[in-house]
């Protein structure tokens, strides 16, 4: 597998030097995302590519490893800085482990930014966050809420239990969810983000808690997952499963009654933003400084905190009133 | 005779293992040991249990099939598309397509095994990243989603037939038709003799190379119908539907005490060992662990039933030398 990748990689370094020389007046900014066949990211690569459009002299290249792993990352990296493009604007398999590859790249003159899921503050310029984490943590303890005027037990499905987002946006929901009167929390599990896994797992809270009145999955393969597993008992309508996913996966759920809401920013905006920023930074238009502000084309400015991180813009609910006006669209 | 009987002991070990796992989940949390709850283990398994029958075959005839999962996620993708375009195919076609293809991947493991006499390892280690590239191929990394899919290609694994998911059911008259093709057909016994001792079964009159093509066409077929299935069931597929299954489908095989080196194992092994890591995989999340030791839970289980088979194998082999001896 990974000599596999070595030859295809060697071979896009390859066809990079030879293209590079006719194309010198574009910048090039690379889109690295945890893993190509990925909606989510398929859906920012078409932002980016309009952000490409409006911005005239860039050249988008949209690439990532074939699973999610940190390993498969560094070899993309290596690569692009072989290629020497303008930006790198990179979805992190892992938070630490991408930071010597990235310190290299930066070293090289290549502008580096993270968004999405994000790389230690020694590895990036800057962090571009679809949405603050505290409102995300918010919202999906909220969605939740909304259908239990009365209370009930919630439980979390997670993806892996190091993944660095998901953290973050269950620690967030954690500390709000006592804002929620009766709504009781009681378990966190995690599905991996494999379609299996998810399933059994979403089966397993079922048996370990007869009184499971939601489930909220902040992963797009759990969600779908749960809410498969939620219909198969025949317990859709009764156990809300909510969380973050995308429209067109979630469509089938949402007309079965096994979802009534669920959020997500939208990655074609996240794509779109992540690529303004890298060519901003790239062009010296803006710089990365705690506390300045960076433009994003039409989604606005964003501005960025002592970490030099920044958030897009507030996560967005679906529900049956909306879901089929955006399932074509990602 | 003697390797027999031990290979009897063998699967009566495995069946106790098993009813001491469910009893020791059973302590910790009761309701698991329920005969709804066996059976929602037992059709979860389902899908890993016809693999690990394919598998079976494959292994006992020494070769092995990495190319399972990828297999199987390509003839999932392909149900799954033209499901998608042509609602009105009828869900049975689609079981035969479904089926054809893998045959057809099967197929193309045991040409190379066969006729250029590639080891498998190699030929099933390309296959599966080519099958999976080919997925990719397809739908450049779009989902088939549940809204995109008829309401009957859902339904079929999950409709209930005299008390079982139609899943459980398939599982079941796979398990029938495996039993009686390896120990009542001229081929089951050819497969024995073949990983046995592949020298000595040329002298005997027995093809191979053709064997074990015949293998890998029903370790394929199974999988192609497993690729149905498991779309059915989940109700997606994306390109990485069922990634790194095959080590689950050969742990199945090897904790089920099938040999690698070939020549040794059953229906009712792989069908065990199957159910042996289903069962680890449906309590782990209701016994409630940290993730962290539900891997190496998982990892210790499948190091442990290697050792035993180890063991198991050298025994045999220091009988044969005594007997030698004696003689």
């Amino acid at each position: 597998m990974s000599i596999f990748n070595k030859l295809l990689l060697s071979a896009a370094v390859v066809a990079g030097l030879a293209t590079s020389p006719v194309q010198a007046e574009d910048k090039r900014i690379a889109l690295v995302v945890k893993a190509l066949g990925i909606g989510f990211f398929e859906a920012a690569n078409k932002g980016a590519q309009e952000a490409a459009k409006e911005l005239g002299d860039v050249e988008i290249i949209y690439t990532g490893p074939t699973d999610t792993t940190a390993e498969g990352q560094i070899d993309v990296i290596n690569a692009l800085i072989a290629q020497k493009v303008d930006a790198i604007a990179i979805s992190a398999n892992d938070r630490d482990a991408l930071v010597p590859a990235l310190k290299k790249a930066m070293d090289r003159g290549i502008t580096v930014i993270s968004w999405d899921s994000g790389v230690a503050p020694e590895g990036r310029a800057m962090h571009l966050n679809p949405s603050s984490n505290a409102l995300i943590g918010n919202m999906i303890v909220k969605m939740a809420a909304d259908h239990l005027p009365d209370g009930g037990d919630v439980a979390v499905l997670s993806a892996s239990a190091t993944a660095t987002n998901q953290n973050i946006w269950i620690e967030e929901m954690n500390k709000v969810k006592d804002n929620y009167k009766g709504i009781n929390v009681v378990a966190t599990v995690y599905g991996d983000d494999l379609a299996d896994k998810s399933y059994r797992e979403a089966q397993g809270l079922m048996s370990s808690h007869p009184n499971l009145k939601a489930i909220i999955a902040p992963t797009s393969v759990g969600i779908v997952a749960a809410a498969q597993a939620v219909s198969d008992a025949g317990k859709a309508g009764e156990i809300n499963v909510t969380g973050l996913g995308l429209p067109s996966e979630m469509a089938g759920h949402v007309d079965s009654a096994a979802s009534k809401s669920f959020a997500i920013w939208n990655p074609i905006d996240l794509g779109y933003a992540a690529t303004m920023i890298a060519y901003n930074l790239a062009t010296e238009k803006a710089a990365a400084e705690a506390g300045g502000e960076i433009p994003m084309g039409r989604m606005g400015n964003v501005k960025l905190d002592d970490n030099k991180e920044g958030a897009m813009a507030d996560p967005f609910v679906y529900d049956a009133s909306n879901v089929n006006d955006f399932k074509d669209i990602f | 005779m003697n390797m027999q009987r031990l290979m009897k002991s063998r699967e009566l070990l495995l069946a106790l293992a098993l009813v001491l796992l469910v009893g020791g989940i059973a302590v910790r949390f009761p309701a698991f040991a329920s005969p709804s709850s066996l059976g929602n283990v037992f059709n979860d398994t389902s899908i890993l249990i016809i693999l690990a029958l394919g598998q079976m075959v494959v292994i006992i005839t020494k070769c092995i099939d990495l190319s399972v999962a990828s297999n199987l996620a390509l003839t999932g993708m392909i149900v799954a598309i033209i499901n998608a375009s042509a609602p009105g195919i009828p869900v049975a076609f689609l079981i035969v397509i479904a089926i054809s293809a893998g045959a057809l991947m099967g197929a193309i493991n045991g040409f190379f095994v066969w006729k250029l006499e590639i080891p498998p390892i190699v030929v099933t280690l390309g296959t599966l990243t080519i099958f999976r590239g080919i997925v990719f191929l397809l739908t450049d990394g779009a989902w088939i989603n549940a809204h995109e899919m008829s309401a009957s290609f859902k339904a079929l694994p999950r409709a209930d037939f005299v008390g079982l998911p139609v899943l459980s059911w398939i599982a079941i008259a796979i398990i029938g038709v495996m039993a009686v093709l390896m120990t009542r057909t001229a081929f089951g016994r050819a497969t024995y003799a073949v990983g046995g001792n592949p020298h000595a079964s040329v002298y005997t009159g027995i093809n191979v190379g053709f064997t074990r093509f015949a293998a890998f066409i029903i370790s394929g077929s199974l999988a192609g119908l497993c690729g149905y299935l498991w779309v059915a069931r989940y109700a997606v597929a994306y390109v990485d539907i069922a990634g790194g299954f095959e080590l689950d489908v050969v742990a199945a095989c090897v904790i089920g005490g099938i040999s690698i080196a070939g020549g040794i194992g059953s229906v009712a092994g792989a069908v065990m060992g199957a159910l042996f890591l289903g069962v680890i995989k449906n309590a782990l999340p209701v016994i409630n662990i940290s993730p962290f030791w539900q891997l190496a839970i998982s990892g210790a289980a499948i190091i442990i039933a290697v050792a035993l088979n180890a063991r198991a194998e050298r025994t045999k082999g220091r009988v044969i030398l005594k007997k030698a001896e004696v003689v």
